[in-house]
């Protein structure tokens, strides 16, 4: 067998989106050692670096703010169900790190010197930093790396997948990855690990997300014994793009521009079917996400859908002139694309978008598991069924100091490790196998998981397609079988696509089985079998692995406390 | 009739000791040379390599390659109804088919020669 090359850390953190930057320059300011390693290159594979808009925090620089009133407007969109004590962590601290940040150099948009808030629908008043509209994933991004790089405890290298976490005498002891450069395994060994893998819309056909964001955490945390929690609310954004093909940007650029212009929704009769489903847009953009999903899902049912199967945006009654002030050089980006909004509308649909379930975290982060830290779009619970815009970022900020800073006290206080070699000796296997020599498509496999995750686990569910799902995954679970399948040579996709596959079809699972356990609808989670939202679901569901087997159980959500006071 | 991209991609992890591969792709307008790739992979041979992560935002930076010995992101060039030369960069260190080393090198992973 390949003899693994060897890493010995402080801490470990997995992932360089701005939750596993934050936590690692945290660790490394406390005094520790850091190995910040991503799949991908450093700070640019996630959906940190995707981020077009804004950040939600009640800084109170342009108007009266308090982090109190966040704090409540998190919890009411979160439908009962949020961690009170996350969602206090993510609105309280928010403040410290956006001022950090801002002191970092990123540039939030000011006016006269004060930090400019725009306002977003759940939000009670302007709370939602940015900046220049559509650059604040880059700016954030390149500000945590140009801290990161300046940190000489921190020591970060792109190309290393994490296959399985590390564990000993019931402990996390660091990973094993894969190093995609060369097709190496390595062990990291590590006082703490932090995953800040990111979230899981991958799975989804339509999605906004990169290729790295199929819920690797999920996996590898569940894997090791730590539970997830609300993993059936996978958040929707209605209006992705679908068509004509758009290129060179996100799908989900077309909010803003409802923001500023209205827009109109229309079916493929041209009518502007929002009425129907009891808002009357007239023009303007005041239809929830929600709302606007279940609407466009139901006119393509009904055969009233677009060619590509959504339905039309139309900017065609807007005068020319005012597009131009509103979209400003995206226009002849869109030109470069061939469209025209004075001449078509174009196509769009609802698509994957953020996850708010995610691995169950104490306020310093730590997992169950003894050694195991979350940190970002990873943790579950904060944002309870249903996200505000603008928290994921501040989420991943606070959230990822947080876990830095547990970190660093458990390494002051933690003697040597005990060895991993057994769990070690699995993975390290699993990396250098030699693959069955005939094996399937594995591209073609996960787009066909897409697809069945998209036709029966999408944002409206009924117990049919979940369990019609659940035999597919199970179908596909089998084929994949329990040897990676290529060779394990530097970059080789079919491999890498094995160990995407594995991940995808364990969360696929869990997301799958907690919807079709939850009879009732409560915000991401629709059943069209269980309309309506009902107390005896007040529970998060909890997810856990128990030799080898999915196993589910409901916990009083923590927020129904705060909610009867 | 339904238009053709024909990518001739480069294929091998040396570069002296390559060989080329022939793919027929259904064109669209609009789409890129990623969605191209992305289109062989699961259709026809998954072992081809490309680096790439945001697929659409233009974001991540990572899918340069070269198309027609210029140095373009997959995932905003056009793919185009002819024939198209696909091969990786060639100031860069080869990885694997179209997948070269592009990292900063304080984020490279040392790995001992074997
Ligand atoms: C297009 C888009 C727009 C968005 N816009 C907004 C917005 O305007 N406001 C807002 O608040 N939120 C927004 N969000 C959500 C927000 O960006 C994310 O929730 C947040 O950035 C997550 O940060 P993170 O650090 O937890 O994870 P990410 O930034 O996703 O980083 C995770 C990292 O982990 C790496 N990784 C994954 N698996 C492994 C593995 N096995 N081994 C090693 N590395 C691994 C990935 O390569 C990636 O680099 C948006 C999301 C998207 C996709
Ligand atoms: S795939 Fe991200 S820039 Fe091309």
């Amino acid at each position: 067998m390949t003899e693994p090359m060897r890493v010995e850390t402080d801490v470990l953190v997995i992932g360089s989106g701005a939750a596993g930057m934050y936590a690692a320059i945290e660790a490394a300011r406390a005094g520790c050692n850091v190995f910040l390693i991503d799949r991908s290159l450093i700070g640019r594979g996630g959906a940190t670096v995707m981020a077009q808009m804004t950040v939600a925090v009640a800084l109170g620089d342009e108007g009266p703010d308090h982090w109190s009133h966040h704090y409540q407007d998190t919890l009411t969109a979160g439908r009962g169900l949020c961690n009170e004590a996350l969602a206090r962590l993510l609105t309280e601290e928010g403040p410290a790190c956006i001022k950090e940040m801002d002191a970092w150099g990123v540039g939030w948009a000011r006016k006269d010197g004060k930090i400019t808030s725009a306002f977003a629908p759940g939000h009670d008043r302007p709370r939602c930093v940015y900046v220049d509209f559509l650059s604040t994933g880059p700016a954030v991004s390149s500000t945590l790396r140009g801290v990161v790089n300046k940190t000489k405890s921190i020591t970060r290298k792109g190309d290393l997948c994490v296959v399985d976490l590390l564990k000993a005498d019931g402990i996390v002891t660091g990973a094993v990855a894969w190093h995609l450069g060369s097709g190496a395994p390595v062990t990291i060994s590590a006082k703490a690990t932090i995953v800040a893998t990111g979230g899981l819309t991958r799975l989804y056909r339509r999605n906004s997300a990169s290729s790295n964001m199929g819920g690797d955490g999920y996996a590898l945390a569940l894997r090791a014994g730590a539970p997830l929690l609300d993993m059936e609310f996978v958040q929707f954004f209605p209006i992705g793009h679908l068509a004509p093909r758009l290129i060179g940007m996100d799908p989900i650029m077309w909010d803003p521009f409802r923001y500023k212009l209205g827009g109109k929704l229309l079916n493929n009769r041209g009518e502007d079917f929002t009425q129907s489903y009891g808002v009357t847009e007239d023009g303007k953009y005041i239809i929830t996400r929600d709302v606007a999903t279940y609407a466009i899902i139901k006119e393509v049912g009904a055969g009233r859908g677009s060619p590509h199967g959504g339905v039309y945006l139309s900017f065609q009654h807007v005068p020319e002139a005012k597009l131009r002030e509103a979209f400003g050089p995206v226009i002849d980006r869109l030109a470069e694309n061939g469209i025209d909004l004075t001449k078509q509308a174009v196509e769009v649909a609802p698509i994957a978008h953020y996850h708010m379930g995610g691995v169950q975290a104490d306020v310093g982060m730590n997992t169950e598991v003894p050694g195991l830290l979350v940190a970002g779009e990873a943790v579950g619970g904060a944002n309870g069924a249903n996200r505000l815009s603008g928290n994921a970022i501040t989420e991943a900020f606070v959230f990822g100091r947080e876990a830095g800073r547990t970190a660093a006290k458990r390494v002051k206080e933690m003697g040597a490790l005990p060895s991993s070699s057994g769990t070690a000796r699995e993975a390290v296997a699993l990396i250098s196998s030699d693959g069955p020599g005939n094996s399937p498509n594995t591209a073609e496999m996960l787009e066909a998981l897409q697809q069945t995750m998209a036709d029966d686990v999408g944002p409206f569910r009924n117990g049919d397609g979940l369990v019609r799902a659940l035999h597919r995954i199970k179908d596909m679970t089998g084929a994949i079988g329990s040897t990676p399948f290529g060779t394990g040579a530097a970059f080789d996709m079919q491999r890498l696509d094995w160990f995407d596959l594995r991940n995808m079809l364990t969360v696929a699972h869990v997301v799958t089985q907690a919807a079709l356990n939850r009879t009732e609808s409560r915000g991401a989670h629709q059943r069209e079998d269980f309309p309506g939202m009902l107390p005896e679901w007040n529970v998060n569901q909890i997810v856990r692995l128990e030799r080898g087997n999915i196993a589910i159980a409901r916990e009083p959500a923590s927020v129904s406390k705060a909610a009867a006071q | 009739m339904s238009e053709i991209a024909t990518l001739k991609i480069w294929r091998g992890s040396d570069k002296a000791n390559g060989h080329w591969d022939s793919h027929q792709v259904p064109f669209e307008r609009g789409q890129s040379v990623l969605d191209g790739l992305r289109w062989v992979r699961a259709r026809i041979d998954p072992t081809l390599a490309i680096r790439f992560s945001c697929i659409n935002a233009n974001a991540c930076k990572e899918c340069m390659v070269e198309v027609d010995g210029e140095t373009v992101y997959a995932c905003t060039a056009r793919l185009e109804p002819r024939e198209m030369l696909l091969t990786p960069l060639s100031n860069k260190k080869l990885v694997r088919d179209l997948v070269t080393e592009i990292a900063p090198p304080a984020e490279r992973f040392a790995v001992r020669e074997k």
